[in-house]
């Protein structure tokens, strides 16, 4: 007769083993100090000793004309940011991604190798590229576009407060349009050649093909462009600090809500570093971030039909 | 016919705008490439033209090698951007093998919290992270950045890499079993090559952002000693502004070692992107 002791699984502990390492880390170095920061933003500084003060730093980031201010300025500005990522960047790498996905065009690789470039480049070196390039001292704009008789047209976008956010957010949309345009070549390669093909029988090539075939089917990998665009959005920070400074100027015309974080919580010249209101914007930041991305996953990605095939 | 001629405008129209892109994308690459090399007064009378023989010059790189120290930046950047990458790949995949192999209570919701951090930038608790590494005394370490890109690379790693372990066969692992290899064996021996080609595409998604993250070195460790090359250069071009062979010169400097990367591992990059890795 069988002991019943062995019928029981034994421990199984490498599957402990194979876990931990990853959980520790993750744990301690990500959501440990996640929560922690949203648990600072609760309390306030007294000398030395952390007061409990409930929503009071809510209430002064909101509340407080000097904060809410610059806090409501980061936002507008960073949703600025956003919209023209939108409307720029994820068009244009769909219609990059739909010439290059051609079957019959010749250097197809080349194309995606050499257009990919800038994203691989850090935020400093496009930052500062750009300046140089759109500075008035080194003329390279103003010559290009006095070679082609526009020279009027040229201003010196990065000083000007109504121009240096557009300009900024269309220097990021020249680095990142390669992420998109990979992502939707993919999607469109994927397409079976019997959907197309079936469509051609119908007598539906060409655009119409496009419109009525492709972009159906790559809609869900547009959505997931969107969600992606949105948080790396509303967490950038490095493209403005490099290009323009921590003081996001001019007159904080390119104030978004990292550079705001990284003046708060770390102070900047006169200002002196507050990590409870740091982290009070921090929460905010991740407040703007959860609602985008439930809207996506709730909203947008189960009305989103995929197909299978 | 006609249907040729239509085609090959198409042809044409197609090659057309994607020479125009291209350029695009490369004109400022090449403006300061080019520049770099040369006189201070032919960066000024002549931005567009390429050195010549009495253009040409090395003043700005000499500057450069002289006043920074970009020997280290480039070190220090190399060695967060390899153990950090390192370190995900073998924690991320040892993870993934554990949620794809094993059925054990709790599995979905180990897989549902190390998924969050896809979602949740890391810079969102960098106020209680740099907490974290002063009680440490990790500040101004570069075990701090290794520590923190760790974490912020594993998500994604268990993520893609547990999708591709539950393809590896279990006839495969089954018989190792029955040759009496222990289970890390199996993962270390069996699973691990057959994985390589997506953990070479978890590598490449994450070498990008951690070579040229800004935020965490100008944050938890902006001394001289520990600064990495994207904040050494920042920082020296911020010194600098007046003088534009150094500025110019020291901008190369920073974008060579990623080109050269980037042209030995863009088809690895490109195929892992287009593999569909991440859906």
């Amino acid at each position: 007769m069988p002991d019943p002791i062995d019928k029981r699984p034994p421990r199984r502990w490498h599957i402990a083993v194979f876990l931990a390492p990853a959980v520790l880390v993750y744990s301690a170095i990500m959501i440990f100090p996640l929560f922690a920061t949203l648990n600072l933003s609760l309390y306030t500084a007294d000398g030395q000793n952390q007061v409990f003060a409930g929503l009071d730093n809510f209430r002064t980031l909101f509340g407080d004309p000097r904060w809410s201010e610059s806090f409501w300025n980061a936002f507008k500005n960073n949703a600025w940011f956003f919209l023209i990522h939108m409307l720029v960047q994820n068009p244009l790498g769909v219609i990059l991604a739909a010439i290059l996905s051609h079957p019959a065009l010749r250097f197809s690789a080349f194309y995606r190798t050499a257009i990919f470039i800038p994203t691989i480049l850090s935020f400093v070196i496009v930052g500062f590229a750009w300046k140089l390039i759109l500075s008035p001292v080194w003329g390279i704009a103003p010559d290009m576009l006095g070679a082609i008789g526009l020279k009027s047209l040229y201003a010196p976008w990065l000083g000007k407060e109504a121009y240096a956010l557009t300009t900024l957010s269309l220097i990021s949309v020249w680095q990142f349009v390669g992420i998109p345009m990979m992502l939707i070549y993919a999607a469109l390669l994927s397409i079976p050649d019997e959907v197309l093909e079936a469509a051609e029988c119908d007598g539906i090539t060409g655009i119409s093909a496009f419109w009525k075939i492709k972009l159906p089917l790559i809609l869900p990998s547009i959505g997931i462009i969107s969600i992606l665009t949105f948080v790396a959005n509303f967490n950038a920070f490095d493209l403005i600090y490099a290009a323009q400074g921590a003081l996001a100027g001019p007159d904080f015309s390119t104030d978004i809500l990292g550079t705001l974080l990284y003046r708060t919580f770390f102070g900047f010249q006169l200002q002196l570093g507050d990590p409870n209101m740091g982290s009070t914007i921090a929460t905010a930041m991740f407040g703007i971030i959860l609602i985008g991305v439930c809207i996506y996953l709730f909203g947008v990605q189960t009305r989103l039909r995929r197909y299978q095939f | 016919m006609n249907m040729a001629r239509q085609n090959w405008s198409n042809t044409f129209a197609a090659h057309a705008a994607l020479i125009t892109y291209t350029l695009i994308a490369l004109f400022p690459v090449f403006v300061i490439l080019i520049n770099s090399f040369k006189t201070r007064k032919a960066i000024f009378r002549e931005p567009l033209a390429l050195p010549g023989a009495d253009s040409f010059s090395t003043i700005g790189y000499e500057t450069v090698l002289k006043q920074g120290d970009f020997f280290l930046y480039f070190q220090n950047s190399l060695i967060v951007t390899v153990v950090s990458l390192f370190l995900v790949l073998l924690f991320g995949a040892m993870a993934a093998f554990a949620l794809a192999e094993y059925r054990f209570k709790g599995n979905m919701l180990m897989g549902l919290y190390l998924a969050l951090g896809i979602m949740i930038p890391i810079r969102i608790g960098t106020v209680a992270i740099l907490q974290l590494m002063v009680a440490s005394g990790l500040v101004n370490t570069l075990t701090a950045l290794i520590l923190v890109y760790t974490a912020q690379g594993l998500p994604l790693a268990v993520f893609i890499l547990s999708e591709f372990m539950k393809q590896v066969s279990d006839d495969l692992k089954d018989a190792g079993r029955i040759d009496g290899l222990s289970e890390y064996r199996i993962f270390f021996v069996l699973v691990l090559p057959l994985v390589r080609p997506a953990m070479a595409t978890v590598a490449v998604f994450n070498m990008i952002p951690i070579w040229n993250d800004l935020w965490f070195p100008l944050i938890l460790a902006p001394a001289e000693e520990t600064k990495t090359l994207t904040l050494g250069s920042q920082v020296f071009i911020g010194q600098f502004v007046t003088d534009w062979n150094a500025v110019l010169s020291a901008l190369s400097m920073a974008i060579l070692p990623v080109l050269v990367l980037y042209v030995i591992f863009s088809r690895q990059l490109i195929r892992g992107i287009t593999s569909g890795a991440v859906k």
